[in-house]
């Protein structure tokens, strides 16, 4: 297929745009859901520890290794070994929606770690402080914990985003659209470096937005 | 009242933190925990509240067995415990304000009621200005300030200090002891203070117990300590105790110093009996309301009867220091 009746603008709209639309949405429909189940986790890490608020080692160690474990995978393999996983998900391994799956197993450890991280940074005596006055568990994990971690969570977070956007590009490779599909198909297999280098800009422009708007979201929390 | 009997507690890996612990803390006194760090002071502070538990013994507050409560029980004994730290412990990100309704919020109460409390507590320690202020804006004794206003709003019974001034410079440490002070007239409540600081012994609290390595070494009145000078304090300041002469008694006087008159004292001793004693050492301290002085003169003999009656007879503490003393306390170490 030859693109080169087509002006740029009409190729931007045509292909281009709707790609933007689709990483996006892979972008904020995984993120929100493995920034929900990363928080969870992280929450559970922080609260079995050694010393925390219920500590059970077990737990601990077996979460710990997970998380462990699917962070040692690079992402386009674990995208393909965890096909029978996802087909069993979303009835499919192809498409947008398939990508979902892997996307937020990939992210989900790296949120549950930058939770935990940014709890662990909390003083301890601040904990204590809320026991002191009789707070409960889970008011010392919400009005203590996670308010004082927030700026820390923040900036975590943005990290976390812009790696699951290089994640959603990979996804591409799989049969999921977005900007990473289209730049592979039009730019490395079709030799469009307009189309190909367009994405870059575009890719660019995404994380230098997504890394400002977490600057200033840290500058304004903390 | 806080009745803490035989107590004894031990780290899992098997070191004693506490052995054999027995005091009794009477409702509205200023209570001094003293000792070197590592003491088990603030171990044994935070027995009470439930913070960590304890294996032998038993600790009541107003009757309460701490070991016996269940984590609901303990959550509403709290309520009741308020407790400061030496790092203040205030939430970096929440206003003044909101630090200090935080219990209040917990234990959901109604936000007016909330609003009431937080602004007359403001005014009790002095920041009503501050409400809006972030912590990191405030100075080190605004902080505990701030962390003494949160201790107290749910009108607690007792409050806990863990080395709450130790943390700040002497003018600060003085004026927050000051509103400690102020706070415990005002409303009755009782204040156990944990501190390595004598001068704040000294200055606030009425009874004291010094721990060493887990024991309990010395106790009773403040100024009683300070009049008998236990080896534990003596350690504890690390002060030598003067060489005394090894010959005669060393009579050891303590006495008030709070007028122009009673520094006459030893001058009045000399003349009553015609006769100059020999101060071999001396020292004068600021009490929680006094100025108390501390001699020790040298007596010959035959004075001793007759100077230990006239102090009788003034009601004036004294002891009799052995020099050898000195050399026994030191083997027992």
């Amino acid at each position: 297929m030859s693109l080169s009746r087509y002006s740029f603008s009409q190729i931007f709209n045509m292909l281009i745009l709707p790609a933007i639309f689709d990483t996006l949405w892979m972008l904020v429909i995984s993120g929100v859901i493995s920034v929900a189940l990363g928080f969870v986790i992280g929450v559970i890490m922080t609260l079995t520890e050694k010393g925390g608020l219920c500590e059970n080692l077990f737990i601990n160690r077996v979460l710990d290794l997970l998380v462990n474990v699917i962070r040692s995978f690079p992402f386009i393999i674990l995208m393909i070994s965890i096909i029978p996983f996802t087909r069993l998900i979303v009835g499919s391994s192809i498409g947008d929606t398939a990508a979902l799956v892997p996307l937020t197993v990939a992210c989900t450890p790296f949120m549950a770690r930058i939770f935990q991280n940014s709890f662990k940074e909390v003083d301890p005596a601040l904990i204590e402080a809320a026991q002191s006055w009789g707070a409960s568990k889970s008011q010392i994990v919400f009005k203590v914990m996670l308010k004082e971690s927030v700026p820390s969570i923040i900036s975590g977070l943005c990290l976390a985003i812009i790696n699951l956007l290089g994640c959603t590009a990979m996804a591409g490779a799989v049969g999921a659209g977005g900007l990473g599909a289209i730049a592979l198909t039009y730019g490395y297999q079709n030799f469009n470096e307009t189309i190909m280098y367009s994405i870059v800009v575009i890719l660019i422009l995404m994380v230098a937005f997504i890394q400002y708007l977490g600057d200033l979201l840290y500058r304004k929390m903390k | 009242m806080i009745e803490i009997k035989n107590l004894g507690k031990t780290w899992p890996d098997g070191t004693r933190v506490l052995e054999n612990i027995n005091l009794t803390i009477q409702d509205g006194e200023i209570y001094a925990l003293v000792g070197r760090s590592g003491a088990g002071k603030s171990t044994l502070l935070r027995c009470i509240n439930g913070l960590t538990d304890y294996q032998a013994g038993s600790l009541k507050v107003d009757g309460l067995e701490i070991k016996s409560l269940k984590d609901f029980e303990i959550r509403q004994l709290r309520r009741r415990i308020g407790m400061i730290f030496q790092q203040f412990s205030l939430l970096e990100r929440e206003t003044v304000y909101k630090n200090i309704a935080l219990p209040m919020k917990c234990w959901k109460y109604p936000d007016s009621e909330i609003d009431a409390k937080v602004h007359a507590l403001l005014e009790l320690v002095g920041l009503s200005d501050k409400a809006d202020a972030k912590p990191r804006n405030l100075s080190g004794g605004q902080k505990q300030r701030v962390a003494i206003a949160r201790a107290l709003i749910m009108d607690p019974k007792i409050l806990l200090c863990d080395e709450a001034t130790s943390a700040l410079d002497p003018k600060t440490t003085h004026s927050i002891l000051e509103l400690l002070m102020e706070i415990n007239k005002k409303i009755g409540i009782t204040i156990v203070i944990v501190t390595h600081q004598m001068e704040v012994v000294r200055k606030a609290c009425e009874e004291a117990c010094i721990l060493e390595n887990g024991v309990i070494s010395a106790q009773g009145s403040v100024r009683e300590i300070f009049i008998k000078q236990p080896a534990s304090l003596l350690r504890l300041l690390g002060e030598e105790r003067a060489k005394l002469p090894s010959s005669g008694h060393n009579i050891q006087i303590a006495h008030l110093l709070n007028h122009k008159e009673e520094g006459k004292l030893l001058g009045q001793l000399a003349a009553d009996f015609n006769q100059a004693f020999p101060i071999v050492s001396g020292k004068i301290r600021d009490f929680r309301n006094d100025m108390l002085g501390i001699f020790v003169i040298n007596i010959e003999d035959e004075y001793l009867e007759p100077v230990t009656r006239w102090l009788d007879d003034r009601n004036i503490d004294w002891l009799e220091l052995s020099a050898a003393n000195n050399i026994n306390e030191t083997e027992a170490d």
